[in-house]
């Protein structure tokens, strides 16, 4: 296993979307933040691209807290995204 | 004898057992004149819909529970806070959420519990899919769940794009 792998996790409709529960990704240093991971995996995996376009509003947690676009991801990090949550 | 400043209890779970099974008695006790209890039940939306079924993300969303609890006790004051949420499928009528709140008065209570709603519906990692006779669709997220949240917080609601 490489040492600058993120662990990308799916949930709910992106999930099914995406067809996976997780990826484990290894992308350039310059991929800095959300933003650019989301761009990064949509270019390398046409599910992802297909599901995000699918599913255009989106929310982010890293390490399980709640995060924005803006937000700096590094490797180690586990990186969650998933469509706006509708419990209750 | 307890102080005024003692924290409020938190209790928090995500269970796929129906909460009917639950009872909730945490709060009471001589301190607390107010219990404010909220249930979510699952709507038929008038014979369309026929069955729930919740996800959540293992871990984040108990975490995420027990800070906005963390969130209530800091902003009122109250004496204990509980939160069930279920998950896996719900049949109609079922308890999908029990909020729970006790406090020393009314009015703290009854924000209390409200807030909790209001945040947990649009901050807390849960979803849900609705089983009708076309089979099952994924419930979107509304607006004005987002709206609610944000009269909480002074500001307009932040929506991730």
């Amino acid at each position: 296993m490489s040492d600058a792998v993120i662990e990308v996790r799916f949930f709910a409709a992106l999930r099914e979307r995406v067809g996976e529960e997780m990826l484990r990704v290894s992308p350039p240093a310059e991929v800095g933040t959300v933003a650019a991971l989301c761009d990064w995996l949509a270019a390398g995996y046409p599910a992802v691209a297909a599901a995000f376009e699918a599913t255009p509003r989106r929310m982010v947690a890293i390490n399980e807290e709640l995060a924005t676009p803006d937000s700096a991801v590094a490797a180690g990090d586990t990186v969650a995204l998933f469509p706006p949550v509708t419990g209750g | 004898m307890t102080t005024t400043k003692a924290p409020a209890t938190i209790e928090v779970a995500i269970t796929a057992e129906p909460l009917e099974d639950r009872s909730s008695g945490e709060g009471r006790d001589g301190r607390s004149g107010a219990e404010v209890r909220f249930s979510g039940r699952v709507r038929d939306e008038s014979g369309r819909v026929q069955a729930l079924f919740l996800e959540h993300y293992p871990g984040m969303t108990e975490n995420a529970l027990e800070k906005i609890a963390g969130h209530a006790r800091e902003r009122w004051p109250l004496n204990a806070i509980e939160i069930i949420h279920r998950v896996g499928e719900i049949r109609i009528g079922e308890e999908i959420v029990r909020v729970v709140v006790w406090a020393g008065h009314r009015h703290a209570a009854f924000e209390a519990c409200a807030f909790l709603m209001d945040i947990l519906k649009s901050q807390v990692p849960l979803w849900k899919k609705e089983l009708s006779d076309d089979g099952w669709h994924w419930v979107e997220a509304r607006q004005r769940d987002a709206e609610a949240a944000a009269r909480w917080m002074g500001g307009p609601s932040e929506r991730a794009r």
